[in-house]
């Protein structure tokens, strides 16, 4: 045979069957390996400005679990905007827990993909967010606008500095806190509140897609007399990337940013690391976990490590979501899906 | 023709190697593809059209459409003059030039649209000067074209390159010893010749600054109506997981550039006959 046959075709064979073989090797591996003998391997999708606090977290936990379990534990992290790594989820990336910044994204993984059930927020303490933020403003050295609170930010010639809501999940928190804050004053409802919001957007010149986008906008390029922005990227900004160029300033209402955390169930029962990943996201409450949020500039929840660290965070009368605007859903299918008011602002007749 | 297709190939058969065309095709481009139009199809026709004839939506693909056109043209004309520099002269640096055409292909995109948007803001080194003649070009439309221009640049200079190195020096002294002035050599002999290379450096520009997301959304600043991009309005739909609203935009977009390219590749072939034509082969 082979000495009449040429040989030709022989690649080709070999190379559909590689290509088979790669697509069939896939399915495999994985799941095994992560429950068998003395390891287990885990997987948390985050957002963006989490990297710093799950790096120092992680470490502290495999530590922890180590300890009380006699099993390795390894942690990897996946960081992007808190959508697009709830779509990745959805789509089919294995995350055993997801510690993103809103609950909508997370409420996602039971409507879109029945990842968890609907109840998820209430498995663990304080709507399952370990940790809070809130909304503050970061200005220029010395203040020269004389910026105090969200009244200052709709005054004329004021630049605002926010990323797009429609991209960006924190970029929501900062128009809601703004709406809940117009909401509040003297006389105010949703009519003025709306006003207001309008008037605050209409001195903004730039709508960068993230939040870090916008801090780099603000930071960098030098455009915009405020930044409205999370508080833990308020003090990474004033105390780690430009000491002495930056003030924090904090208004005297804002919103109890909650970013949940949530194992998801569907991936951890496959793979069998249900109980290290239940364990991983208790572990955020632990006093270890509480101070190293308070260390990345989060807001503890509980109260002896929030005593701790009063002087970091002020007292700031602070309204949660589910109050004002009775949870994710509605206020993102009021406030920012097409046609809601954000896209309103923009309308062609408003312009 | 006929003959030269029973002669001995150095790969496989005809057969198996147009069988496994259409299976790679079908896999990398066709199935993904058509999978966005199944997406769609979740829509009724009421629906997709109020989503694809949105007026942000309709002021997108202008500037999208408009700022790609004014991208790609431009490195039509300053990509025809590297590719010139590069095939007919040596100088000192020439390697350098050379692998500096490359690098949009390889910098990270939006590396790139970090790097422009901190060149030309208003504190940026070109940018301020550029605003003190009036001219911004950071958060506007200006800035659009000009990241979609850096991305484009190697397709024109890689595809009119080797068509140049190929046109000998002498038919250029040919055309001046029959007393042809620079010009007349240029626009009569030169640019015939390298216009089909041209039209596909073009076509290739065009259709990836179409799609071209990562550069733009820095210096463009998003700003709904003005400065907002296709792909940024796409990315907005399944922000708030309207994967039918996405795909429906993207729908168009594709309808759009597929005709485009459709048209730009028959011009391509017509010019190429007509060159085929006057050279007498």
């Amino acid at each position: 045979m082979e000495g009449h046959f040429s040989p030709r075709p022989r690649p080709w064979v070999a190379l559909l069957l590689l290509v088979s073989l790669a697509g069939c090797s896939r399915s495999g591996g994985d799941a095994a390996a992560s429950s068998e003998g003395g390891s287990v391997t885990l997987l948390n999708v985050s957002y963006d400005p989490t990297r710093e606090l799950y790096t120092d977290f992680n470490a502290a936990f495999a530590k922890h679990w180590e300890a009380k379990s006699g099993k390795k534990v390894t942690i990897k992290q996946s960081h992007g905007g808190s959508g697009k790594q709830a779509r990745a989820v959805i789509d089919g990336l294995e995350a055993d827990v997801v510690t993103l910044a809103l609950a909508y994204d997370v409420d996602m993984l039971h409507d879109k993909g029945q990842l968890i059930p609907a109840d998820w927020q209430k498995r663990l303490p304080d709507n399952s967010a370990p940790y809070t933020s809130t909304i503050v403003f970061v200005v220029r050295k010395g203040n020269p606008k004389g910026i105090k609170d969200w009244e200052d930010l709709v005054k004329e010639g004021v630049s605002v500095i926010t990323p797009n809501p429609k991209t960006s999940g924190g970029a929501r928190w900062n128009y809601l806190a703004a709406w809940g804050y117009a909401l509040r004053k003297q006389g105010g409802g949703e009519a003025t509140a709306q006003a207001f919001v309008e008037k605050l957007f209409r001195n903004v010149p730039v709508l960068d897609s993230g939040a870090r986008g916008s801090t780099t906008t603000f930071a960098e390029r030098g455009l915009g007399d405020v930044l409205i922005a999370w508080e833990n990227e308020a003090f990474l900004l004033t105390q780690e990337v430009g000491k002495d160029k930056f003030e924090i300033v904090v208004p005297s209402v804002s919103i109890l940013a909650e970013p949940p955390v949530t194992v998801v169930d569907k991936n951890v029962d496959k793979r069998g690391t249900r109980a290290a990943a239940e364990a991983y996201l208790q572990y955020l409450y632990s006093d270890e976990g509480q101070e190293l949020a308070a260390k990345h500039y989060y807001r503890p929840r509980s109260q002896a490590v929030a005593a701790k660290h009063a002087a970091r965070f002020p007292n700031v009368s602070l309204f949660t979501i589910a109050d004002v605007f009775g949870g994710w859903k509605k206020a993102q299918a009021a406030h920012f899906d097409d046609g809601g008011v954000f896209d309103r602002i923009y309308a062609p007749q408003a312009r | 023709m006929s003959v030269s297709s029973r002669r001995r190939r150095v790969l496989p058969g005809f057969r198996l190697s147009l069988g496994f065309s259409w299976f790679y095709l079908g896999l990398i481009v066709l199935i993904p593809l058509s999978s966005l139009f199944l997406k769609t199809f979740t829509l009724t026709w009421a629906q997709f059209w109020e989503t694809v004839t949105a007026p942000r939506a309709l002021a997108a693909y202008q500037l999208t459409f408009g700022a790609s056109l004014a991208a790609a043209l431009a490195n039509v004309v300053f990509g025809l003059l590297v590719a010139w520099v590069l095939v007919r002269y040596r100088f000192p640096g020439r390697d350098l030039v050379e692998a500096l055409v490359d690098l949009p292909f390889a910098l990270p995109t939006a590396v790139a649209g970090l790097t422009l948007t901190t060149l030309f803001s208003a504190n940026g080194w070109y940018g301020q000067y550029l605003e003190a003649m009036g001219l911004k070009v950071a958060y506007t439309s200006v800035g659009v074209a000009v990241a979609l221009t850096f991305i484009g640049l190697p397709f024109v200079v890689r595809t009119v390159q080797p068509v140049l190195e190929d046109i000998d020096v002498d038919v250029e002294e040919a055309a001046a010893t029959l007393g042809a002035t620079p010009w007349q050599t240029f626009s009569r002999v030169l640019f015939p010749s390298i216009l089909p290379a041209l039209l596909s450096g073009f076509t290739l520009a065009f259709a990836r600054a179409l799609g071209e997301y990562g550069s733009v959304v820095f210096i463009s600043g998003n700003m709904p109506l003005r400065t907002e991009i296709v792909p940024l309005l796409i990315i907005t739909k399944l922000e708030q997981y309207d994967y039918a609203g996405a795909t429906a935009i993207a729908i168009v977009m594709l309808m759009a550039s597929f005709s485009l390219l459709l048209a730009v590749n028959l011009l391509h072939r017509w010019s190429h006959r007509r060159l085929e034509a006057r050279t007498g082969s």
